[in-house]
């Protein structure tokens, strides 16, 4: 009975695993090949879509301008929501509450509507212009620093109150308690927050789409052209650039699993 | 003279900056939303928007079949995650962490590049993807927002005392009464923030009906068309539908929500 329930349990982890690595797998081995669908005739072993992801100057572009809009959409929304988490913290309640409520609000919103509202406002009522990047960039920092707000918040709570004011009493100023005290205890949360950030600019559409000047295009928003497009030759050129992005976070994942691994075991002998 | 401002620093105003972001950035947009909605292209106030929509078969027939996907969509995700959760929490293994891992590592691939991948991999089994829109679509929202369900479901169900269902089963409950009277009451802060999660993007993610060659709309497809026809009041009038469903689906959920398994927050 005992082993039989186990059998189950466990076939039934295989099988969702399956569900899920499947097609990212069988796209992979299909990016390594001439084919130009899968299940379609293979013909060997080939690199060609590798040589045009690389040499094709579009495809490059399309590549740096995702990786510079989610690294600096990144930071704004990580020096922002920071500064945000720790002055709410500090406010009276009343004011605390708000600015929480308010922060939750593109967090709970549909993506659709947060670009649509933006793009409203910023392109439509102001009248700022889409090439400027000024309503992708506010766009994207309004997906992102919610996140970062959320995750600096819960190591303010952890932090010990006292040493912000045994540094003022040593004789640091405001500004140098800040920098030298607290900012390094919220570090763990801020890195977490900005890497969280990272990953949703990178993952957007519908902000891009309803915010971006006509001539950029990110990961997001090429791939679904290029799918309604006829071109194959772009078309499995992204599928050698699903199997990089997915062996880059595989490596990721290893990485700070090992790396908080090692942290963790440090802890423990102390 | 700097002296003077330094002492008058405050940490409380280091939130002005975010706050006057916040205020500018994602208040305002709404209002300017909601004001839209109620006005006609020509500036006069009006609810003719709504009253179109809810009295056109066409757009009515969009909402429910934005509901239909959800809620499937929704429903399936629970069914594939909560075992899946489940075995993970209550697995003994000293690696759990890492096998929870493999499950949520697609997160971190782009949707689109996800959606290209199963859509490679439905049109060799069924040839013509347009013969089951509906299959594809509730297929690719999963694929999509699995790992978005399972993660507060593992959260909610391994934070759970092993104690309780030690004394259920101490009390003579068999396994099905365990589950059912103490475990999975307990996990219901977890479910309804997967669900909330999973119930959301999939009545607005139009792309993953696009990229399957779904044409029947979702409420998300109405504003990607309102935005191409520059119709800012016709969409400004879907997205606030959307806020009130949003809202009312945050109000009926929050007084379950726990803070530790709620949003994206935990990616």
């Amino acid at each position: 009975m005992k082993i039989a329930k186990k059998v189950i349990a466990a076939a039934w982890l295989v099988l969702v695993l399956a569900f899920i690595y499947i097609p990212i797998l069988l796209l992979a081995v299909y990016s390594f090949t001439d084919a130009v669908m899968v299940g379609g005739a293979v013909d060997g072993f080939s690199l060609h879509n590798y040589a045009t992801l690389f040499r094709n100057e579009e495809l490059r572009d399309m590549i740096t301008g995702t990786v510079l809009l989610a690294v600096g959409s990144a930071l704004i929304a990580t020096v922002l929501g920071t500064l945000g988490a720790i002055g709410a913290f500090y406010s009276r309640k009343t004011a605390k509450g708000l600015i929480n409520y308010a922060n939750q609000i593109p967090v709970v919103n549909a993506d659709v509507v947060t670009g649509f509202s933006v793009c409203v406002l910023l392109i439509v009522v102001i009248g700022i212009k889409k090439e400027t990047f000024v309503p992708l960039v506010a766009g994207h920092v309004v997906l992102c620093s919610p996140f970062v707000y959320l995750s600096v918040l819960p190591r303010l709570r952890q932090m010990d109150n006292s040493l912000y004011e045994a540094a003022l009493d040593l004789g640091a100023t405001p500004a140098q308690a800040l920098f030298k005290v607290v900012l390094p205890q919220l570090l763990p949360g801020i890195i977490s927050g900005f890497m969280l950030a990272v990953t949703l600019s990178l993952d957007d559409y519908f902000i891009t789409t309803y915010t971006k000047p006509s001539t950029f295009d990110t990961i997001s928003t090429y791939v679904v052209n290029a799918t309604k497009g006829g071109q194959t030759d772009i078309k499995t050129a992204l599928w050698a650039l699903s199997t990089i992005i997915f062996l880059i976070v595989v490596v990721a994942v290893v990485l700070m699993n090992v790396l908080s691994g090692k942290k963790r075991a440090s802890e423990e002998r102390i | 003279m700097t002296g003077a401002l330094k002492l008058r620093f405050n940490r409380k105003q280091l939130c002005i900056p975010y706050v006057a972001f916040l205020v500018l950035f994602v208040i305002c947009p709404l209002l300017v939303v909601v004001y839209y909605a109620f006005t006609s292209g020509t500036g006069s106030i009006t609810i003719e928007n709504f009253v179109n929509f809810f009295t056109n078969t066409n757009t009515l027939g969009t909402l429910l079949y934005s509901i239909a996907i959800s809620v499937v969509t929704t429903a399936v995700c629970l069914v594939i995650a909560y075992p899946v959760a489940y075995v993970l929490a209550r697995s003994r293994l000293k690696k759990k962490y890492v096998l929870l891992m493999l499950f949520v590592l697609p997160m971190w691939i782009n949707f689109t590049l996800r959606i290209t991948a199963l859509k490679e991999i439905l049109s060799s089994i069924e040839g013509n993807l347009s013969a089951y829109p509906f299959l594809n679509t509730v297929t690719g929202m999963t694929y999509d927002f699995l790992p978005f369900m399972i993660l507060p479901l593992y959260t909610s169900l391994s934070k759970l005392d092993k104690s309780l269902t030690e004394a259920a089963e101490d009390l003579g409950a068999n396994g099905f009464t365990v589950f059912m009277r103490v475990i999975l009451p307990l996990s219901v802060p977890g479910i309804i923030s997967g669900v909330t999660m999973v119930l959301l993007p999939s009545m607005t993610n139009y792309v993953v009906l696009d990229m399957l060659y779904n044409s029947t709309y979702i409420m998300g497809s109405l504003i990607g068309s309102y935005f191409a026809a520059y119709d800012w009041h016709g969409g400004s009038m879907i997205s606030l539908i959307l806020l009130i469903i949003i809202f009312v689906i945050t109000l009926a959920t929050n007084r379950f929500s726990d803070d530790e398994t709620s949003g994206r927050a935990m990616l």
